[in-house]
């Protein structure tokens, strides 16, 4: 199936209360295999088609004010649109996910494929010092099981987590098994497990109360204390990634999403020329691999990154390896997706000279 | 055994559908398979094109620069990937609509009148169930059973009726190829 189409049910089979969503290509088949699942009549998840992208993530706010395992997914412009929504909840320390099938931009841009969007996911997106847990997924399977991933991550540190995906992976079909089905959690279940949750007061004396507005800066200053310690903790537990042919690599390619599987063709031509590359694929985008980037760039002589915008993970691999070795970027925009012999074209022009010892 | 594959026409001829089938044929017969579809507005008479590859190992790139076989059903496909197919690869194309046909002295082509064959099944639709006959005829990448498991695994039941049809029409390709 497709990588929109395993979202789809990887979301019903997650147990998910709520998915609110608004249409826009290349992701409209999650809204619309949802909507054929009709999963109301048997989980009792809502599938709501919101008048807008932004009616659509304030829904998912009130949701998962009230604990509740909820959704959006959008498209770059979509995106733009839910940055505000997506401030509040993290302001709001609320779990909720949000998918982004990437586009490319600016503007309304293009339907085709993108990357462009990494900055916007990874170094806040909304205002206010806040930071999204940013999974990009590269195979439909991903697709599928980083949906429970990300509910996962985002109830146990209370965070929003998106998934960065491109239009390549969420319009390709491959193999996928899909996760067990989970029923939904029981009202109790959520009180239980979301004690902050605005549930109602049962008795209580004090109500809980979820708001990101609050006016005395000693008690904010407080707030962004306590969602930085957060953070920390979901940099030094979460950091996701995987390396291809590291072991004797003198040269590196680090690619993230579907880009990571078409540079790890190009690197499998290479290898069979003698040319010794190696992959790593950032997995978690925020949290991003700094530490592991340097240790498996120790040994190598430079870097290249792919990807498919202007080149915006590139500084984030730049701060990895400390700029101790070259590292460049090659990168199609507009929604143009490089074949890996254009990637093989571009390794050749920043580092000539690795043909050349290879010939030797 | 990996088979990389290119699709292409224009949008309504079934390039993606046979694309699909092939590649559910595939996941029948528990091969890797990816499909990877040129979207966009092809539907409404653009050039559509399909990237299906199948293989017995674990796929990378969904994307490639050349293939080992390219079933094309317009000329403005086979001006793009004519150049594109492998050394040794397969062409395979209706020459309805060809003005300008293959060239190439070192790939095999093979030219099928997918289009007249299908008006005298009296069924246009099974113009793309035809040359997906001819594809499995020259390219040994999946049995017929296999397509047709795919088809009763991917249709609705109510299209089921119309696997024999389908059936036929991949019998007739794989005759007049």
């Amino acid at each position: 199936m497709k990588g929109n189409e395993a979202i789809a049910h990887a979301a019903i089979r997650y147990g998910c209360d709520g998915y609110f969503g608004y249409p826009i290509t290349p992701q409209s088949e999650v809204l619309e295999t949802l909507e054929e699942l009709m999963p109301w009549e048997t989980t009792g998840m809502v599938v709501l088609q919101a008048e807008s992208e932004v009616a659509a993530i304030n829904m998912v706010y009130g949701g998962a004010a009230a604990g509740k395992a909820v959704m959006t997914s959008s498209s770059s412009p979509g995106v733009s649109l839910k940055q505000e929504g997506i401030s509040y909840i993290a302001a709001a320390e609320l779990p909720a996910l949000i998918i982004n099938v990437m586009r490319g931009g600016p503007g309304l841009g293009t339907i085709q494929p993108s990357q462009a969007d990494y900055f916007q996911a990874t170094k806040g997106g909304g205002h206010g010092d806040y930071h999204l847990i940013v999974l990009a997924p590269a195979t439909v399977q991903e697709m599928a099981d980083f949906v429970g991933l990300g509910f996962d991550l985002a109830f146990k540190y209370r965070t929003p987590a998106m998934i960065l995906a491109d239009g390549i992976v969420g319009q390709m079909m491959e193999k996928v098994v899909l996760p067990e089905p989970r029923e939904r959690r029981s009202q109790q279940q959520i009180e239980t497990q979301c004690p902050w949750a605005a549930t109602g007061r049962h008795g209580r004396k004090e109500r809980n109360v979820v708001t990101s507005l609050e006016l005395e800066p000693d008690k904010m200053e407080v707030n962004n204390i306590r969602l930085q310690e957060t953070y920390k903790r979901i940099s030094e537990a979460e950091v996701r990634y995987k390396e291809y042919y590291t072991e004797d690599a003198e040269y590196l390619i680090v690619a993230f999403g579907s880009v990571a599987r078409i540079c790890l063709k190009t690197i499998e031509d290479a290898r069979s020329q003698g040319i010794k590359i190696g992959l790593i694929r950032p997995i978690t985008l925020w949290p991003f691999p700094h530490k592991e980037i340097k240790r498996l760039s120790e040994k190598a002589k430079g870097i290249l990154t792919v990807e498919l915008n202007a080149g915006q993970m590139i500084e984030d691999v730049k701060l990895a390896v400390e700029c101790k070795i070259p590292v460049h970027h090659f990168g199609r925009m507009g929604g143009i997706v490089p074949n890996p012999g254009e990637v093989m074209n571009a390794f050749n022009e920043h580092f000539p000279e690795a043909t050349q010892n290879a010939n030797l | 055994m990996k088979e990389e594959i290119i699709i292409a026409g224009f949008g309504g001829q079934g390039v993606l559908s046979m694309g699909k089938i092939l590649a559910y044929a595939g996941l029948m017969e528990d091969l890797e398979v990816t499909w990877m579809p040129s979207y966009g507005p092809e539907q409404r008479g653009g050039t559509a094109n399909v990237t299906v590859i199948v293989s017995d190992t674990a796929i990378s790139s969904p994307v490639l620069d050349t293939y080992d076989t390219a079933v094309i059903l317009n000329q403005q496909s086979l001006d793009k990937f004519e150049p594109k197919v492998k050394p040794g690869g397969t062409i395979i194309y209706d020459p309805a609509g060809i003005h300008r046909p293959p060239t190439r002295t070192d790939v095999n082509i093979v030219a099928v009148d997918a289009m007249t064959a299908a008006i005298e099944m009296d069924n246009t639709k099974t113009y793309n169930m035809i040359l997906l006959g001819a594809l499995l005829k020259h390219r040994n990448i999946v049995s017929t059973d296999a397509v047709i498991r795919g088809l009763k695994k991917t249709l609705p039941e109510r299209h089921h009726h119309l696997i024999p049809l389908n059936e036929k029409a991949i019998k007739r390709g794989m005759e007049i190829s």
